[in-house]
């Protein structure tokens, strides 16, 4: 059995542990209408990325302690100073200073609302949700952007109320450790691992 | 809210006039197993040195340097895939470059050709886009095409790129659609047309005469889309040819094809909708900022611009268009059109972020007939037609190539050959397709001027493309 491929950083630099990439052959493709004839090859690859987070780490290291993140442009010089954006931007889109990073647990838990929704019965290849997946846009009071999230329990509508809860116990690091309920849901009731 | 300065908002000024001087396809399919890529680009090119009357190698000569149009180099496996197209169509050593803007990669390539014109860097070139989408299986394909949404914050949610647009289509559904039925049966009209004008093309992929009831009935993706409300995956090239005047005069010496004056303009937004922030409607020159005043009264929860509903880069992209070619009215300047038509409800949203018709009101572009070849309420001709080629819904969606192809269809009624390229028995029979005993003209009768719209995914790029006879500019000094 071969180890996952593993990844820590030491003194700035990547530090590599098991096996990154796996092999498998090729085959040829072939005419069953014409005498079996060659027409082409499969070409199999199956590989580990690395890939750095870089200034957003934080949050997504804050999903799996149960803390929503967001930043704010706090430059007094900046024409829309005060803007709150989730997805969270390292940088604000007009200055380019380095927004404040923000607690937007609280306010998510008393304002979150479905701006729009979608079920989706498909999905692509690597895909870890349960389907349908339902899709679910949220806005939240005082920020001037839309987060793309998914909705766990219940069938989703516009405006329907909808808390966050977050995998603490096994998280992924991923955007898939943040997801929603709508209001009123119980501990209980929450996927294996998340919790409020 | 977001505020634009006048220096972003001014009408981008060509420095010498552009020509297009002819364009070629290949044959659009789900899937070649029997060619390589280069071959149908080989195909593309030789058809567009036809309509010159001309050998390849010759029009070969007058080519200065090339736009290569390639969105999705993971499908292809090919890095630089553009310099393998480069030659074996044995363009070396002259200079070229990769375009890629998602499903505006066709439109963006041309933009770009257009500018080396322009500019006085070539007096000839090629724009040659196609793509190739085969080389996976669906699902893998899903989560490549997945890989153009951000990939840290909305890929892993599904790998599938239709989830996250289909969210903006539920909020036009429920806002501006008001959800009703009848909106719902509009949209499938819209399908209905697409699959039905492809019926005459011999390029197209997807050709189906089919009822309203079918679409309703076809499986769903999303609701309230259907299979039969959404766009191809396919695979095929396409190209132009642009020139300054005195190349153009010389190409087309013996042809039938007439220069056609070109403009292409571009804008762009998010690639995440989720970032989209609010400001107020740009507006076009037929419109006035008070028509927007009571848009929340009158579509409650429409209030927001862009919101999920509007795609602001396609208005942007129209706005510098118009300007340049000095459209003052869609509906009343151009004679006929090729959109995105990604989905039958992205397709209703284009009207409106191009002024067919205001926001909110894109639907009526389709109940008044105005969007068909002939008007099935009056039996004239549509006052504007859409998607005569079947579009992405009907003829092909080969991203690179797609927004060529579009570019080919407006040409050819220009040129009033589009009966003789499509109805070409020839063509039909090379393509392995029947030609249907009931193959109907679709030519815009006296067409002069026309326009595609390339769009990229959630509209992150999208590009309008102008077609006008030079006889009948908008304005002089266009
Ligand atoms: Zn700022």
């Amino acid at each position: 059995m071969s180890m996952y491929g593993q990844v820590f950083v030491k003194n700035n630099q990547y530090k590599l542990k098991g096996v990154f990439h796996h092999l498998t052959p090729n085959t040829p493709i072939r005419n069953a209408d014409d005498g079996w004839k060659l027409m082409g090859v499969t070409n199999p690859r199956d590989m580990t990325y690395i890939h750095s987070y870089g200034g957003e780490a934080i949050f997504f290291e804050s999903l799996s302690q149960g803390k929503l993140l967001a930043t704010r442009c706090d430059n007094p010089d900046c024409e829309t100073s005060g803007t709150i954006y989730i997805p969270f931007r390292i940088h604000c889109p007009d200055c380019l200073a380095k927004n404040t990073v923000i607690d937007l647990t609280d306010i998510a838990k008393k304002t979150a609302r479905v701006h729009t929704f979608m079920t989706c019965a498909r999905s692509g290849a690597f895909n870890l949700l349960d389907k349908p997946i339902r899709f679910i846009n949220i806005e939240f009071d005082g920020v001037a952007t839309i987060l793309m999230s998914y909705l766990s329990i219940g069938d989703p509508t516009i405006g329907m109320k909808v808390v966050p809860i977050f995998k603490t116990c096994g998280p992924t690091f991923t955007i898939l450790d943040l997801s929603w309920v709508p209001k009123g849901t119980g501990q209980g009731q929450l996927p294996e691992g998340f919790s409020f | 809210m977001i505020t634009f300065s006048k220096q972003q908002l001014k009408i981008p000024q060509l420095q010498r006039p552009v020509y297009l001087v002819t364009a070629g396809q290949s044959k659009f399919d789900r899937a070649f197993p029997d060619k390589r890529i280069e071959e149908l680009c080989i195909d593309a090119f030789t058809m567009a040195a036809g309509l010159l009357d001309i050998s390849p190698a010759e029009l070969k000569r007058y080519i200065h340097s090339c736009y290569y149009g390639h969105f999705a180099d993971h499908f292809g496996d090919q890095l630089l895939g553009e310099s393998v197209i480069h030659d074996r169509l044995g363009l070396d050593p002259l200079g070229n470059v990769g375009v890629k803007t998602g499903g505006a990669t066709g439109g963006s390539t041309i933009w770009e050709g257009m500018k080396a014109v322009a500019s006085g860097y070539s007096d000839c070139v090629l724009v040659m886009g196609w793509e190739r989408m085969d080389e996976v299986p669906t699902d893998e394909g899903n989560f490549l095409i997945s890989c153009a949404a951000d990939k840290d914050w909305e890929s892993p949610l599904g790998h599938i790129y239709t989830g996250y647009y289909a969210v903006m289509a539920q909020r036009y559904w429920q806002i501006f659609g008001k959800s009703e039925e009848s909106f719902r049966k509009t949209l499938a009209e819209i399908a209905v047309k697409h699959h039905g004008y492809a019926r005459f093309n011999p390029f197209a992929q997807s050709p189906m005469k089919i009822t309203v009831d079918d679409v309703l009935k076809s499986p769903i993706v999303a609701y309230p889309l259907r299979t039969l409300d959404c766009c191809l995956m396919s695979v095929g090239a396409a190209c132009t040819i642009l020139c300054d005047e005195d190349t153009a005069v010389k190409l087309t010496k013996n042809s039938k094809n007439k220069p056609l004056r070109i403009w292409v303009a571009a804008g762009s937004h998010t690639l995440r909708p989720a970032d989209r922030r609010d400001m107020a409607i740009p507006l076009l020159p037929h419109e006035t900022a008070d028509q927007y005043k009571d848009l929340g009264e009158r579509f409650p929860g429409g209030e927001r611009y862009p919101g999920f509903t509007g795609f602001l880069a396609a208005r942007m992209a129209a706005y510098y268009g118009y300007g340049m070619a000095g459209i003052t009215n869609p509906m009343e300047d151009l004679d006929v059109l090729e959109l995105h038509d990604a989905f039958t409800i992205s397709d209703v949203q284009t009207y409106e972020d191009i002024g067919l018709r205001p926001y909110g009101y894109g639907r009526n572009y389709v109940e008044s007939g105005d969007c068909y070849h002939t008007n099935p309420h009056t039996g004239k001709p549509g006052k504007l037609p859409s998607n005569l080629s079947g579009g992405l819904i009907g003829c092909m969606h080969a991203v690179g190539a797609t927004g060529i192809m579009q570019t080919f269809e407006i040409a050819t009624h220009i040129w009033d050959r589009w009966a003789e390229i499509h109805g070409d028995a020839k063509l039909w029979q090379q393509f392995n397709r029947e030609k249907p005993e009931d193959w109907t003209n679709l030519q815009v009768k006296g067409a002069k001027r026309g326009m595609a719209i390339s769009h990229a995914g959630v509209g992150s790029h999208v590009t309008s493309t102008i077609l006008m006879d030079p006889d009948h500019l908008m304005k002089k000094d266009a």
